[in-house]
């Protein structure tokens, strides 16, 4: 089974080389064909699960606390200016 | 020989005073420079720091404090922030990423005195059973260095198997604990989903994930998982339970304790070597005077392709951070699209890639309930078999792998056979189980074989008394490789 990669490769945002799209598709495909297994099993009625512990929507206090300095959230920035994080133009 | 002591044996003489931590982490240092050309199980190690944290512990022991791992040298696996130092998820995409605060199980080990040492290989943002998918070379099995050490934790198992460090951390999404440990020789214990704080490992699949001990022996487990356990409140899926005394379970008592064995889990492929390793563990702990019965978990052919739609789909939204804006290295472009889509092309590996493709596809719209939704449900099913197996037994045995460690290169090609050596692992973290994997055997060709034993939610202490009782009755966990 050939898989269409091209739309989950653009909404992923990952540039391909012509040889790895070639690569991949095939098997992604096989992985594709393999989880069709799925398919076979009767779900109606049955809830999905999304995590495994019994919590739901923990929450804490709304309060100022301590937090990373700006200067460490930017210490791993490709590029900064003014505290800020730059980014090629958006709008024209 | 100072790098072959466990935990317990090294705080011993620490304690005693016949041996100062500067020692025993200037040995693992040395033991690195040694071994470690070989086995790339470090991808670095910042001695002049290790030193500095050791020199602390030997300070704080001589004016009379003590800790439960004052001075323990402990390797960090590279998914883990330690402040200050780098962290790469073994990729290229991070560039020279520098830890700005250290990971909350990173706090806990300095708060009970371990020493904190060097960033241990993996496949890259966990994502692989071999290492081979390291943007920093695969490490190497020190039984066999022409075969995998298993993943994704390789480097964490490597370090402890070579006695390259006293211990180490590592996590587990699928297996990535478990699985290196089997074929590596040592303990790996994978707690129980929300036992351990995430605070500060880098994510993979959120639903998935959680941290944990690589060890020499179970007792060790016990200790470093003591040290770790525990509420956080910067982590939200942590559960508040109370974290019992796990040394209380080493009691070397397994009488009575129900062991269940999957039907399910005769599967093709499983190595007569393997199988035949682990049956004998079993019936050891029935001498012990476990009760063994078999069980059925229904729904085991599922896992595997439950598990690679929801970890590949949490994985495609967890990487979407690695964009070229806030941290690592980044490839220009006109816009930020472009800018994205270059800096991720080059940035991440293939398997990386390939995961989030196919977690982009199954969330994408018109596949969602095909393939995410129905995926969601078929992880009930599969949590329900647990849940009703662990009515009738307090443990499952079962392999952990269902072969011993396979060649570099064998499986790069066909990543689907790769994925299904996942088998016996990661229902495990589907169902929100703890699981452990001990040494239990070797193969005619000198390669360590593991037994996995799985517990229901929070029981860890009867994991580890099963596995302690059993290790107690053999000598498997002494073996070491010849690296001389």
């Amino acid at each position: 089974m050939e898989m269409d990669l091209s739309r989950a490769v653009k909404l992923a945002r990952i540039e391909l080389t012509p040889e790895e799209e070639q690569r991949l598709a095939p098997q992604l495909g096989e992985v594709l064909q393999y989880v069709e297994k799925l398919n076979g099993l009767d779900v109606s009625g049955v809830e999905p699960t999304a995590h495994a512990t019994p919590l739901s929507n923990v929450m804490r206090e709304d309060e100022p606390r301590e937090s990373l300095s700006q200067e460490d959230a930017l210490r791993n920035a490709p590029k900064t200016a003014n505290g800020l994080f730059v980014v090629p133009k958006i709008v024209e | 020989m100072v790098h072959f002591l466990t935990i317990h044996q090294l705080l011993e003489q620490l304690r005693a005073g016949e041996l100062s931590s500067r020692e025993a982490t200037q040995a693992c240092l040395d033991r690195v420079e040694k071994v470690d050309g070989r086995l790339n199980a470090f991808i670095s190690v910042d001695a002049t720091d290790a030193l500095a944290q050791a020199d602390a512990a030997d300070q704080s022991r001589a004016a009379g404090e003590d800790l439960p791992m004052l001075g323990v040298p402990v390797a960090i696996k590279d998914v883990l922030a330690v402040k200050d130092q780098p962290l790469n998820c073994a990729s290229k995409i991070l560039g020279e990423f520098n830890s700005p605060y250290d990971a909350t199980v990173i706090q806990k080990l300095r708060a009970a005195g371990a020493v904190v040492f060097g960033r241990l290989n993996m496949d890259e943002f966990a994502m692989g059973s071999s290492n081979e998918n390291s943007a920093f070379g695969p490490a190497r099995n020190p039984w066999n260095t022409d075969c995998i050490p298993g993943g994704s934790s390789g480097g964490s198992a490597v370090a402890v198997a070579a006695d390259e460090c006293i211990a180490s951390l590592g996590s587990d999404t699928g297996g990535s604990i478990r699985q290196p440990a089997a074929l590596c020789g040592c303990v790996g214990l994978k707690p129980t989903y929300g036992r351990v704080s995430r605070y500060g490992l880098v994510a993979f699949a959120s639903s998935l994930d959680q941290v944990g001990p690589f060890t020499k022996d179970v007792r060790d487990a016990a200790t470093l998982l003591q040290v770790i356990a525990g509420a956080d409140e910067q982590d939200s899926t942590n559960v508040p339970e109370p974290v019992p005394d796990y040394s209380a379970a080493l009691s070397g008592d397994v009488k009575g304790l129900r062991i269940g064995l999957p039907r399910e889990y005769q599967v093709e492929g499983l190595d007569p070597e393997v199988k035949a390793a682990t049956d004998a563990a079993v019936k050891q702990l029935e001498a012990l005077g476990a009760e063994v019965k078999e069980i059925s978990l229904p729904h085991t052919e599922y896992a595997i392709a439950t598990y690679y739609i929801i970890a590949t789909a949490e994985a495609s939204a967890n990487l979407a951070r690695f964009e070229g804006v806030r941290y690592g290295a980044r490839l220009d472009g006109a816009d930020p699209e472009e800018m994205n889509r270059k800096t991720r092309g080059a940035g991440f590996g293939e398997e990386v890639k390939r995961r989030i493709i196919l977690g982009t596809y199954v969330l994408s719209s018109g596949y969602y309930d095909a393939y995410y939704l129905r995926a969601q449900k078929v992880r009930t099913l599969i949590r329900q078999d647990f849940l009703k197996a662990f009515e009738e037994v307090d443990l499952i045995a079962s392999p952990t792998t269902p072969t011993p460690a396979f060649k570099i290169g064998e499986k790069t090609g066909d990543p689907l056979q790769m994925y299904l050596s996942d088998i016996y692992t990661i229902s495990c973290n589907l169902a929100g189980l703890c699981g452990i994997s001990v040494p239990c055997g070797f193969s005619k060709a000198g390669l360590p074989i593991g037994l996995q034993l799985l517990g229901k939610p929070f029981g860890e202490p009867d994991l580890l008394r099963a596995a302690h009782a059993y290790e107690q009755a053999t000598d498997w966990h002494t073996h070491r490789p010849n690296l001389d």
